[in-house]
Order: C-alpha cells, then structure tokens, then sequence
C-alpha cells in the first residue's frame, strides 16, 4: 500500500489552493538497474480530484512526471471544512485515496 | 471490462471518463505526433498561454513548470517535452469552476523546449519555452 498523500486545502482570496505531493516511484521503464535490465515502468496514469461530488480536475500523465509527484491547482466553489478527495490510478493497478478538509 | 463495470452500477460513467488514459498520444515521440494523437494538429502559438519554468534546470528529474491561461473557456492544459523518449508528459481536463492554472515537477533527459497546449472554447493554443538542463532526469 503506497504511503498517504500529503495534501494542503485552504482558501486563498475566495478560491480553494489545492497543493499535493504523493508518494509514488513514477518509474519510467527507461532505467537499468545494476544488472542491466530495465526496471519496469511504474507510473500514476490518472489524478481525479473531487468535492462536494464534483470532479475539479481530472490529469492524465505519463512517465516524465516526477518520483513523488507535487500539483498544484485553485478551483471556485469551496468553503472552509468541506472535503476534497483525491484519487491516483497507476499502470499497475494500485490506487490511492485521499481526503482534506479545506481550511479557512 | 469498463463497460461491464457501468453496467453493473459498480462505477458511474462520470469516474469511468476520468479513468480513461490515452495510450497513443503518451506513447508519441515528436511533438507533431503528439499533437496529431491528441486532435490539436492546428494549435497556434498564443501569447495567453502562459509558461512558468526555470531557464536551466539544475536536475532535470525534478523540473517544475507551472502553466496559466488567459484564454476564455480553457478546457484543458498539456505539458509536452520535445526531446524525452515520449513527448507528451501530462494532460489535464479543467473543468468549469477551476483555475485555468496547473502547476507540477517533469522531468527532463536533456536541453529541450517544453510545449505547454490548451484546449479553448474547442481550439487549441500554445506556447513554448526552452529549458536548459545540466543533469538530465531520465537516464540510469
């Protein structure tokens, strides 16, 4: 189970600031290891961030996001204790979620 | 699979589209190609795409770029780098309500300018900024 995302929610001249680091490899399947062999690519494909059952931002990456993956975005609509969700996806299968309460 | 799951109520169609991940255009190796696969062949440069990125990256494994649109109805922001082995780094769908504003961390193999594309009102724009990079981010 990968670790928790770190996630900051808080207003910021009406809007809600959404900043985010995940924790993931984000291994491109371009490295070799010190045999040689190519480590496998191991990538978040997709980001869904939600509140109030809204999506407010959907991403789609490839492998040249960077290891730990950082975002950051703004979206109108929110208020101070409402929660936002966030969901990765990876090329494997695995999948992370989680939530934070929008400071005021 | 997708289909089944629907169909079964497991998952509605509004988080089956956001699951959807377009193999072709991460997969291209040009940035006409990318551009082609993801239908912006037309793009125009436009001084209301925005590209915040440093001159010269010391470590291209941790780049950030941030990219802001002055363009009404932006629907969404890719970020595309020439030179990587695969041109097109992340595509973002923003909807109604947020911020036409994505700012990450990309990693870069070597010196190369970096096309940050936006979809608006159904017409796509760019700009492009070179990044010089010391120590390339993808090798191993």
């Amino acid at each position: 189970m990968a670790d928790p995302m770190r996630i900051r929610a808080a207003m910021d001249r009406g809007k809600v600031d959404i900043k985010v680091l995940m924790a993931h490899e984000m291994e491109t399947g371009q490295r070799k290891d010190a045999q040689g062999k190519i480590v496998p690519a191991h990538f978040i494909r997709n980001v869904t961030v939600t509140h109030a059952g809204r999506t407010v931002l959907a991403a789609q990456w490839g492998t040249s996001v960077s290891r730990n993956p950082f975002l950051h975005f703004r979206f109108s609509g929110g208020k101070p204790g409402e929660k936002v969700s966030i969901t990765w996806l990876d090329n494997k299968g695995e999948t992370r979620t989680d939530e934070a309460t929008i400071s005021g | 699979m997708l289909a089944w799951a629907m169909a079964a109520g497991l998952i509605k169609p509004s988080q089956a589209l956001a699951l959807e991940w377009n193999k072709a255009a991460f997969e291209t190796k040009s940035v006409p190609d990318t551009l082609k696969a993801l239908g912006a062949s037309g793009s125009t440069e436009s001084g209301g795409v925005q590209i915040t990125a440093p001159d010269i990256a010391e470590n291209g494994a941790v780049v950030p770029i941030s990219v802001e649109s002055a363009l009404a109805k932006t629907q969404a922001i890719a970020i595309l780098i020439e030179k990587n082995p695969n041109t097109l780094s992340a595509d973002f769908d923003i909807p109604a309500g947020t911020d036409p504003f994505i700012s990450t961390r990309v990693k870069m193999a070597e010196t190369s300018n970096i096309y940050a594309l936006v979809l608006a009102d159904g017409k796509y724009f760019h700009a492009v900024k070179e990044i010089k990079v010391t120590i390339g981010g993808c090798g191993g």
